[in-house]
């Protein structure tokens, strides 16, 4: 770990300031991407600014009907609040699929969003990586790739977002509260995290300095009809190679609202939109089921050794979908974990 | 107030690093120790504090063997700066029962045999007593799925896993009608057929 200062701000506006007063200042959440990424001398900030002191942990009913998560909230305590589990089950089980407890009671919901890839070569400094080192290349091209994108990747970068939760935000239409030197303002999810292009080294479209202070679910949470389905190579405490966040709005047999979003596969979580509207107006089966899972992967490309996550992905989507459906006819959410496609 | 070593255990630094005062309230005891802002709060244990129940694994959040508990809440200890804990109340293994009168976790690891080398055992048991604070398993899968932060190389997992759910059931916390026992868990799995000749 390199050498750094550390100050504790007391409020937003100071802790803006104090990131101004600083090159290569970094803000600390619950720190647990960060303080390994520096461990491994991949981030090497000079000074931390620590947020444990701004509040901003709240998990408060706004007057919308919507729910404001707090950016220093925890996941654990989001993923825990009655208002979560009642109102926005999918997001409960997203935040629950990833991590382990004691890294969930750390992480804050801002720090969910900043969270960097876990591309192998990212993390391995004797590799080129573009994304660490812009301009130097790209080592997963051509390498191993499992974890690695099958949608919206670049020659320059085909690594993905790590998040469930954010898998979840996507799919809820959440909107991002940032503050900065040029003051405040909100970021739509879809626009919060970006493709690599050819600036694979910018994980979002946040400005320098810019700090996340809240994130505002609407009010509509799908909370009847959900599923939020990870697949990984165990069953617990490991990454997405696929995961499928969706949510349906049933009239009957029809469906009159859809939202579908995956993890795992891109560079941000990937919501298709166009799927959504094959999916609303259409009746609940296997075949409305299908098509919008070619929908979403009709651009996938594989890099070899992930190729076999574009027919995951498909298949992935069609059973998340099923289980959504047939939520509200069983008694027991587990047993769904266990039905067929 | 038990004796405060002001400097690392170890070889001394090359030179000395740029060090804060930081005020930790660790098993009900204040200390003040002048670290540099980068010792994570496992390091402060360890190496400042002579606090070594709390053993440092793979030092990245991934097996768990660090974990403490912060104002009742199990964290890993490699990935949070002691810095950062001046308020707050931390509990590690040896604030957790004494040598006379263990922790029912402590007891529990004993008689179902829970451990085989012993390294990932602090970390199981503070593990352990952050599950039952937090109060959301009620069964052995939650329980499993819920203790899955904490890695076992010697592979000690049905009797880590008899052993939590004998003092959660004790508690009244497991809804489950089964005895637990060391060894009583049934295997998910048929046992494989050794291959024909």
């Amino acid at each position: 770990m390199n050498t750094f200062t550390f100050s504790q701000a007391t409020g937003v506006a100071a802790a803006v300031q104090d990131n101004a007063a600083h090159d290569g200042a970094a803000y600390l959440g619950g720190g647990t991407n960060l303080i390994d990424l520096m461990k491994e001398n991949v981030a090497r900030p000079t000074h931390l600014i620590g947020l444990k002191k701004l509040g901003l942990d709240a998990i408060e009913n706004l007057p919308d009907g919507g729910l404001r998560l707090g950016a220093l909230a925890t996941n654990a305590d989001t993923a825990y609040h009655p208002e979560v589990e009642k109102r926005y089950p999918l997001l409960n089980q997203a935040i629950l699929a990833g991590a382990s407890p004691q890294l969930r009671n750390m992480a804050t919901d801002g720090g969910n969003l900043m969270q960097r890839t876990r591309c192998y070569y990212f993390y391995d400094l004797a590799t080129p990586c573009n994304k660490r080192e812009p301009g130097s290349g790209c080592s997963a091209i051509g390498g191993y790739t499992r974890v690695h994108a099958i949608l919206g990747a670049s020659e320059h970068c085909i690594a993905t977002h790590p998040s469930d939760m954010c898998v979840a935000l996507a799919a809820l239409d959440t909107t991002v509260h940032v503050s900065g030197p040029n003051g405040e303002r909100t970021i739509k999810f879809e626009d919060f995290h970006r493709l690599p292009g050819d600036q694979p080294e910018r994980d979002n479209t946040l400005e320098p300095g810019e700090l996340i202070t809240g994130l505002d679910l609407p009010a509509k949470g799908f909370a009847q009809n959900f599923s939020y389905l990870k697949l990984r190579d165990r069953t617990s405490y490991a990454f997405a190679l696929v995961s499928v966040a969706a949510a349906l709005e049933l009239d009957g047999n029809i469906i009159k609202d859809a939202r579908l979003a995956l993890g795992g596969v891109a560079h941000k979580p990937w919501r298709d939109k166009e799927a959504e509207a094959l999916l609303i107006g259409q009746p609940a089966t296997a075949d409305t089921f299908r098509a919008a899972a070619a929908k979403v992967l009709a651009g996938a490309k594989g890099q070899g050794t992930n190729n076999f996550k574009i027919e995951l992905a498909k298949r992935a989507i069609v059973r998340a979908l099923k289980q959504a459906t047939e939520m509200n006819q069983a008694l027991d959410a587990n047993a769904f974990q266990n039905s067929n496609p | 107030m038990s004796q405060v070593t002001q400097v690392p255990l170890g070889r001394a630094p090359v030179a000395p690093a740029p060090t804060q005062p930081v005020s930790l309230n660790i098993n009900g005891q204040a200390h003040t120790l002048h670290i540099a802002p980068w010792t994570t709060l496992l390091d402060a244990l360890r190496e400042y504090l002579d606090l070594t129940g709390t053993k440092k694994g793979c030092d990245h959040g991934q097996c768990g063997a660090c974990t403490v508990l912060v104002d009742g809440k199990r964290i890993n200890s490699c990935l949070s700066l002691a810095v950062t804990h001046e308020d707050s109340r931390i509990q590690t293994i040896e604030g957790l029962g004494t040598e006379d009168k263990l922790s029912p976790l402590q007891q529990a690891f004993i008689d179902h045999d829970a451990f085989q080398c012993g390294y990932c055992t602090p970390g199981q048991i503070c593990s352990a007593q952050g599950l039952i604070n937090e109060g959301k398993a009620k069964n052995e899968a939650e329980v499993r799925e819920l203790m899955s932060g904490n890695v076992c190389r010697c592979g000690a997992y049905p009797n880590i896993l008899s052993a939590v759910m004998e003092v959660m059931q004790n508690e009244g916390l497991i809804m489950e009608d089964k005895a637990w026992s060391a060894g009583a868990t049934e295997p998910e799995i048929a046992p494989v057929e050794p291959p024909k000749k």
